[in-house]
């Protein structure tokens, strides 16, 4: 099971910025282990935002993300004290969800 | 349950990518774009465009703005970040051209949300990065060149 994902949103106005930081390997399956041997690509690809159930950022990403991968952006319509969910799917299957609160 | 519930979603994930291009997604609890896979094997900023829809060549913008570093230490994690300031953009793609598969990461950008997002990527070497940016059927470019030290692909 993976670590929690790191979820910073911060409301200016009426804009709120949100940065996450995933925990995540991100093989990209160039990569060889000490016995030479290819690591098999392993990694997220789709992660969703989600603010009062509308989806605020929904991003595909490939292998060269980087490893514990991070994302920032920025919506408009939240205030402090709203949530938002960060949910994300990977290449053999497994998800995660993790919430925030504007501050 | 989650046995059964990881199958429901995987065998739901194959018809996806059955269909092929994003589009259509089932109405599960996390509602996720199809992941195009044709667009993140392609080996070149052309073919990645023409993969996420576009009819021609993407045209270059200085309303696009890419944020990378003229020098990447490490190129395991390269922070880059793009800004489009051109009205109606929907999906923003950064691509680094001399990776083995050049486009890096997709973001779609729905109404309300700015269109100015950053991830960190991996670079193999040094090479030249474009922002994509989307804007009704439209592509616009913008590329920076990114020096790397120590390339960040592995092996």
């Amino acid at each position: 099971m993976s670590d929690p994902m790191r979820i910073r949103a911060q409301a200016q106005g009426d804009k709120t910025t949100v940065r996450v930081l995933v925990s995540h390997e991100m093989e990209s399956g160039q990569r060889r282990d000490a016995a030479g041997k290819t690591v098999p690509a392993w990694f997220i690809q789709n992660i969703v935002a989600t603010h009062n159930g509308k989806t605020v950022m929904s991003a595909q990403w490939g292998p060269a993300v980087s490893k514990n991968p991070y994302m920032q952006f920025s919506f408009k319509g939240a205030k402090a004290g709203d949530k938002v969910a960060v949910s994300w799917t990977d290449s053999k299957g497994e998800k995660r969800t993790d919430e925030a609160v504007v501050s | 349950m989650e046995r059964r519930h990881f199958l429901a979603t995987s065998s739901g994930a194959t018809a996806l990518a059955l269909v092929a291009s994003a589009g259509f997604s089932p109405a599960h609890a996390q509602a996720t774009a199809a992941w195009n896979k044709l667009a993140f094997e392609s080996k070149t900023l052309a073919e990645a465009a023409k993969a996420l829809g576009a009819s021609g060549a993407p045209v270059e913008s200085k309303e696009l703005i890419l944020q990378a570093p003229e020098i990447a230490e490490n190129g395991s994690v390269v922070r880059v970040g793009a800004q489009s300031n051109i009205a109606g953009t929907t999906q923003i793609a950064l691509v680094v051209e001399k990776n083995p598969n050049a486009l890096a990461a997709l973001f779609d950008i729905p109404a309300g949300t700015d269109a100015n997002v950053a991830t960190n990527v991996k670079m193999g070497q040094s090479s030249n990065v474009y922002a994509l940016a989307k804007v009704g059927d439209k592509f616009f470019y913008a590329v920076k060149e990114v020096k790397v030290t120590l390339g960040g692909c592995g092996g």
